[in-house]
C-alpha cells in the first residue's frame, strides 16, 4: 500500500476542529439560546437525535477499524454496543430509586414484578457511576477478548467468522429475551429518572448528552485514526490484503486481530452507554442480527477504510431512516436493500470514495479524449 | 298460586306415579326425572345409572342442559324453544308430540348434586354405548374423574367389553378405582396392573397415593416399584418422542441447509438471502392452495401439495439464477461483499412479499392424510406431518446423491467445488455451473419451504428464524458435501430438542450455539471438511 495512511494532517485538523465546533457549539447553542417558536431555532426533540446519530458514528467507526483496515466484518458487533448500553441502563435502573412504581429503594421494578427478594450478585454495584461506566468498557473488552481468542487462535477468518459472530449475537438476544437472567427480559431496561443527578427528560441534560456524545465521537476518530496510522495499524492492513503473507513476514496475526477486535468492542460498547440515557430504553432487539448487519451498510455506504466514511454512512443512512420511516414507512426496506446491494455492486468506495471516483474519471476522460484525437 | 299449582302438579304426578308403577321399569325412571324433591330425582338418575340402558342418555343429556320439561300428565318432555311455544319431543325416542305454550310445561330445575349424578350416570351410560369411541372416551374419563362407587360400574362395564383397547382402559380404571378404595390385597392387585400404564394421569395418581400418609407397608413397597418402573418408561417414552421431534426439525433444518452447503461449497459464497427460498417456497404452497380452493372441486384439496412441491421448486429456483446472475456473480472473490448484497436481498424480498400478502400470517392447512397421528411405544405422539416430512427429506436426499453422483450436471459441480481453475481448463462452462448449482440450492430450499408451511405459519420472516440454524448447520456439518450436512443438521436438530426439557428452549438453544463455537475450535473447517487441495483457500 502507497497511500500509508498518516495521522491528521494540517489540512485534516482545520477541518477536525471546524466540525467539532459547529456540532458542540453552534447547534446547542442553536436550540438553547432562540425563544421557543423563532425560526432559527433548533427544535428539541433534534437534539437527542443528533445525539443518537453520534452514538451511530461512534458503532460505525468501531467496524470500520476492523472491517475496513483489518478486514474482519463482525456481523456482531450490535452485541457489544448492547452490552455496553446495558451497563449504562442498569445504572440509571437503580437511580430511579424508589421513584419507580413499586417504590422499592432497591430492586428495579420488574424484579419486584417477578417476586424477586434479592439484588442479583452481577447487579451489585451499578448504583455507582464509576462502577458502571468501567462495566461499560469491562464487559465488551473482556467478551470481545475470549471470544477473538478462542476465534483467531483456531484461524477462523472471512465468512466464517462473520457467521459466527452473527450467532453469537443472535444467542445472547435470545438469552436476553428471557426473564430470569435478570435484565427485564423482553421489556429490557426503561423509564430512567436521572444520570449523575441531572433529570433526563431535561432540555439541558439532553444538551449536556449529546455534546459528550459529540466529543466521545471526535475522540473515538483520533483514537481510531491513531491505531490506523501506527506500526500496528500497518500489520493490520497488511492482514486485509494477505493474511499468508504477514504470517510468513513473522508478524503474529492473531495478536494484532484481536487487539483491534477487543479495542473496537470496546468502542462499540462506549457507544452503546451513550445511546441508552438519550433514547431512554436498552431491550434485547439491539442483539438482533438485523442490527448488526446494519451497522455494515452505514461503512459501506460511507466506505470502508477511511473512518470519515462510516461517520458519514452512519449519519447519512440514519437520516435516510428517520425521514423516510416518518414519510414512507414501507419504502425504507426497499431503499435499505437497495443501498446493500448497489453499495456493493456498483460503489465499492461508498460516498467518500465516490469523490475520488469522480475526480478520477474527470481525470482520465480527457486523457481519453486526447487519445481519440490523436488517433 | 304458584304454590298451589305447583301442590296439584305434585299430587298428579304422584298420582302418575302410583298409576305406572307396573308399567316397564324404564318408562317409569324416565318419568320420573321429573319428580317434585332433588332426592327423587337423584335416585331416578342414578338408578338409571344403575339400569345401564342407553337409551336414556338423551333425557339425561336435556336434564343436565335445562332442556327437560314435566307436563301436567306428570310425563317428561324434551322441550325445542321455538318463539312463544315449545316444540315438545319424546325423550326416549325423540318422537314429535305436538306443542305446547311456555307456561303449560313446567322446566324441570336441576342443582349441583343432581348435575353431579348426571354426569356420573351418563359416564356409567357411555360406557356400554354401542359408539367404540365413546366407549373408550368413557373409560378414559372414568380415570379421570375417579369417584368411590364407580368400580361396580367399571366391573359390569370389563364383563360386557369385547374391544381389547376399551378393556385395556377399563381395566386401568378399574384398578385405580380399586387404589383408593380396595382392601389392600386388592391395592397390591391394583398396582402391578397400573405398573404396566404409560398414562401420566396414572403417575400422578400413584405419586397422591404415595403422599397419603398411613399404608399398608407391602401396598407401599409395591407402588414404590411401579412408580419407579412407571418413571422410566415414560421417561423412555418422552426421551423417543424429543428424538422424533429432533428428527423432524433436523429434516427442515437439512432442507434449508443442503442448497447454502451447495453454493458455498461451489462458490465460496454465503447467500444471506437464502431464508428468504424457504419463505418464498412457503408462500407458493399458500398461493397453489389457494388456487385449488378457488378454481378446482373441492375433493381436490388434498392433492394441492403434490402440486405446490415442484411449483415451489421452480419458482425458487428461478429467483435463485435471477439472483446469482443479476447480483452474485458480479461479486465472487468478495464473499463478504457477497453476504451484505443478498442481505439487501433478503430484506427486499420480505418487504415485497409483506407488500404483496401482507404481514399478517397465513394459514396453510395439512391435507387430510397428514393430518393427526398415531402413538407409539404405548404414549409417544407420532404427528403425520412431521413423518412425511422426515419421508420427504429423505426422498430429497436421495435425488440429490443420486444427481450429484450419477449425472454430468454433477460431476460438474463436483469438480468446480474441488478446483474452479482446473475444471474451467477441462472446458467445463463454470459460469453455467454456478448459475445452475445456485438455482438448484434455492429449488431445494423452496422445497424446505413447503415442507415449513406444514408444521407452522407462513409469514414473510419465516426465513430468519430458520437462516441462523442453518448458518450454523454448515459450519457444524463442512461446505459442499452432503453427508456432512446431513450428519449436521440431524444432529443439530435432534440436540436442540433433546436439551429443551431438560434446559428450556431458549438456554438449550444458546447451549448448542456455544457448543459449536466450541467445536470450531478444534475442526475450524467443519466435521466433514474438504481434503488435500480445495482445502487451502
Amino acid at each position: 500500500m502507497s497511500a500509508a495512511p498518516g495521522f491528521l494532517d494540517r489540512r485534516g485538523w482545520i477541518w477536525f476542529l471546524a466540525i467539532g465546533v459547529v456540532l458542540i457549539v453552534v447547534v446547542p447553542l442553536l436550540n438553547a439560546l432562540p425563544a421557543s417558536g423563532a425560526a432559527v431555532r433548533l427544535p428539541d426533540y433534534l437534539i437527542p437525535l443528533f445525539g443518537k446519530y453520534a452514538c451511530y458514528a461512534i458503532l460505525a467507526l468501531s467496524l470500520d477499524l476492523i472491517w475496513g483496515y483489518a478486514g474482519i466484518l463482525s456481523l456482531g458487533h450490535g452485541a457489544f454496543f448492547a452490552l455496553g448500553g446495558y451497563a449504562m441502563g442498569m445504572y440509571l435502573m437503580r437511580q430511579i430509586g424508589t421513584r419507580g412504581v413499586y417504590a422499592n429503594a432497591v430492586l428495579p421494578d420488574f424484579m419486584v414484578f417477578l417476586n424477586w427478594k434479592a439484588l442479583p450478585w452481577y447487579w451489585y454495584g451499578f448504583d455507582h457511576f464509576a462502577f458502571a461506566a468501567l462495566m461499560v468498557v469491562l464487559v465488551p473488552g473482556v467478551f470481545a477478548f475470549v471470544f477473538g481468542w478462542f476465534a483467531f487462535r483456531s484461524r477462523i477468518t472471512g465468512v466464517y467468522f462473520s457467521i459466527i459472530t452473527q450467532a453469537l449475537t443472535y444467542a445472547l438476544l435470545l438469552a436476553f429475551f428471557r426473564n430470569d437472567m435478570g435484565f427485564g427480559g423482553n421489556n429490557g431496561l426503561t423509564d430512567f429518572k436521572d444520570i449523575l443527578g441531572f433529570d433526563v427528560h431535561e432540555q439541558s441534560t439532553r444538551r449536556a448528552l449529546y455534546i459528550t456524545s459529540v466529543i466521545a465521537m471526535g475522540g473515538v476518530f483520533l483514537v481510531c485514526r491513531a491505531i490506523v496510522a501506527s506500526k500496528l495499524g500497518r500489520v493490520m492492513l497488511a492482514l486485509r490484503d494477505s493474511e499468508a503473507r504477514v504470517r510468513f513476514l513473522g508478524y503474529s496475526a492473531e495478536r494484532a486481530k484481536l487487539f483491534g477486535f477487543t479495542v473496537s468492542a470496546v468502542l462499540a460498547g462506549i457507544a452503546g452507554a451513550l445511546y441508552v440515557p438519550q433514547v431512554g430504553i436498552i431491550n434485547p432487539s439491539e442483539f438482533s442480527p438485523a442490527n448488526s448487519i446494519e451497522i455494515a451498510i452505514w461503512v459501506a455506504v460511507g466506505g470502508r477504510g477511511t473512518l470519515g466514511g462510516a461517520l458519514v454512512g452512519a449519519v447519512a443512512v440514519n437520516l435516510a431512516k428517520s425521514w423516510l420511516t416518518g414519510e414512507v414507512p414501507e419504502a425504507w426496506l426497499f431503499v435499505l436493500g437497495g443501498l446493500f446491494i448497489l453499495v456493493t455492486l456498483v460503489f465499492p468506495h461508498g460516498l467518500v470514495g465516490l469523490a475520488q471516483q469522480l475526480k478520477t474519471m474527470r481525470r482520465l476522460l480527457p486523457a481519453v479524449g486526447a487519445r481519440k484525437l490523436a488517433e | 298460586m304458584v304454590g298451589l299449582r305447583r301442590l296439584l302438579l305434585a299430587t298428579i304426578a304422584i298420582l302418575a306415579m302410583a298409576a305406572s308403577a307396573r308399567a316397564d321399569d324404564f318408562h317409569d325412571l324416565i318419568d320420573r326425572l321429573g319428580a317434585e324433591s332433588f332426592d327423587a330425582k337423584v335416585q331416578a338418575v342414578d338408578a338409571l345409572g344403575e339400569l345401564g340402558d342407553g337409551r336414556a342418555v338423551p333425557a339425561l343429556k336435556a336434564l343436565s342442559d335445562g332442556l327437560l320439561y314435566r307436563t301436567a300428565d306428570g310425563h317428561v318432555v324434551v322441550v325445542e324453544p321455538a318463539g312463544d311455544t315449545y316444540r315438545l319431543f319424546a325423550p326416549v325416542d325423540h318422537g314429535g308430540l305436538g306443542e305446547a305454550k311456555s307456561g303449560a310445561v313446567d322446566k324441570v330445575r336441576v342443582n349441583n348434586r343432581l348435575r353431579g349424578s348426571i354426569t356420573g350416570a351418563l359416564s356409567r351410560l357411555t360406557m356400554v354405548s354401542a359408539s367404540r369411541d365413546d366407549r373408550l372416551n368413557a373409560a378414559r374419563d372414568a380415570l379421570k374423574h375417579l369417584s368411590a362407587d364407580s368400580a361396580p360400574a367399571l366391573e359390569r362395564a370389563l364383563e360386557g367389553e369385547k374391544d381389547p383397547e376399551v378393556r385395556q382402559a377399563l381395566t386401568v380404571a378399574l384398578s385405580a378405582a380399586r387404589l383408593t378404595t380396595g382392601t389392600n390385597e386388592q391395592r397390591i392387585a391394583a398396582i402391578s396392573v397400573l405398573a404396566q400404564s404409560t398414562d401420566s394421569e396414572v403417575r400422578s395418581l400413584l405419586g397422591r397415593l404415595a403422599n397419603s400418609g398411613d399404608l399398608d407397608p407391602g401396598v407401599r413397597k409395591a407402588l414404590e416399584a411401579a412408580r419407579r418402573g412407571l418413571e422410566q418408561r415414560l421417561m423412555w417414552i418422552g426421551f423417543a418422542e424429543n428424538l422424533f421431534q429432533g428428527l423432524s426439525l433436523g429434516s427442515v433444518l437439512l432442507l434449508a441447509a443442503i442448497g447454502l452447503a451447495i453454493t458455498f461449497g461451489v462458490m465460496g459464497v454465503i447467500n444471506m438471502a437464502h431464508g428468504e427460498m424457504l419463505m418464498l417456497g412457503a408462500y407458493t404452497t399458500f398461493v397453489v392452495q389457494e388456487v385449488f380452493r378457488a378454481f378446482l372441486p373441492p375433493s381436490w384439496i388434498d392433492s394441492y401439495l403434490i402440486v405446490s412441491a415442484p411449483a415451489a421448486f421452480l419458482v425458487t429456483g428461478a429467483v435463485g439464477i435471477v439472483l446469482e446472475r443479476s447480483v452474485i456473480r458480479f461479486l465472487y472473490k468478495r464473499p463478504l461483499e457477497t453476504m451484505l448484497a443478498t442481505w439487501g436481498v433478503s430484506l427486499i424480498l420480505q418487504q415485497a412479499v409483506r407488500v404483496v400478502f401482507g404481514s399478517p400470517n397465513k394459514e396453510v392447512s395439512n391435507p387430510s392424510w397428514m393430518t393427526g397421528g398415531f402413538t407409539w411405544l404405548g404414549g409417544a405422539t407420532i404427528t403425520w406431518n412431521r413423518l412425511v416430512i422426515l419421508g420427504f427429506c429423505a426422498v430429497v436426499m436421495l435425488c440429490l446423491a443420486v444427481l450429484l453422483r450419477k449425472t454430468s450436471f454433477g460431476l460438474h459441480m463436483r469438480a468446480v467445488t474441488q478446483n474452479r481453475d482446473m475444471a474451467a481448463v477441462m472446458g467445463i462452462p463454470t459460469a453455467r455451473i454456478d448459475a445452475l448449482t445456485f438455482g438448484l440450492g434455492s429449488g431445494i430450499a423452496g422445497i424446505g419451504g413447503v415442507a415449513l408451511s406444514q408444521i407452522g405459519n407462513v409469514s414473510p420472516n419465516l426465513g430468519t428464524i430458520y437462516i441462523v440454524d442453518s448458518f450454523l448447520v454448515v459450519v457444524f456439518g463442512g461446505v459442499g458435501n452432503l453427508m456432512g450436512t446431513l450428519v449436521g443438521a440431524l444432529s443439530l436438530g435432534v440436540v436442540n430438542k433433546l436439551l429443551e426439557p431438560v434446559a428450556g428452549a431458549v438456554l438449550g438453544k444458546v447451549a448448542v450455539l456455544l457448543a459449536i463455537i466450541l467445536f470450531i475450535q478444534k475442526r475450524p473447517r467443519g466435521l466433514f471438511a474438504l481434503k488435500g487441495r480445495a482445502a487451502e483457500s
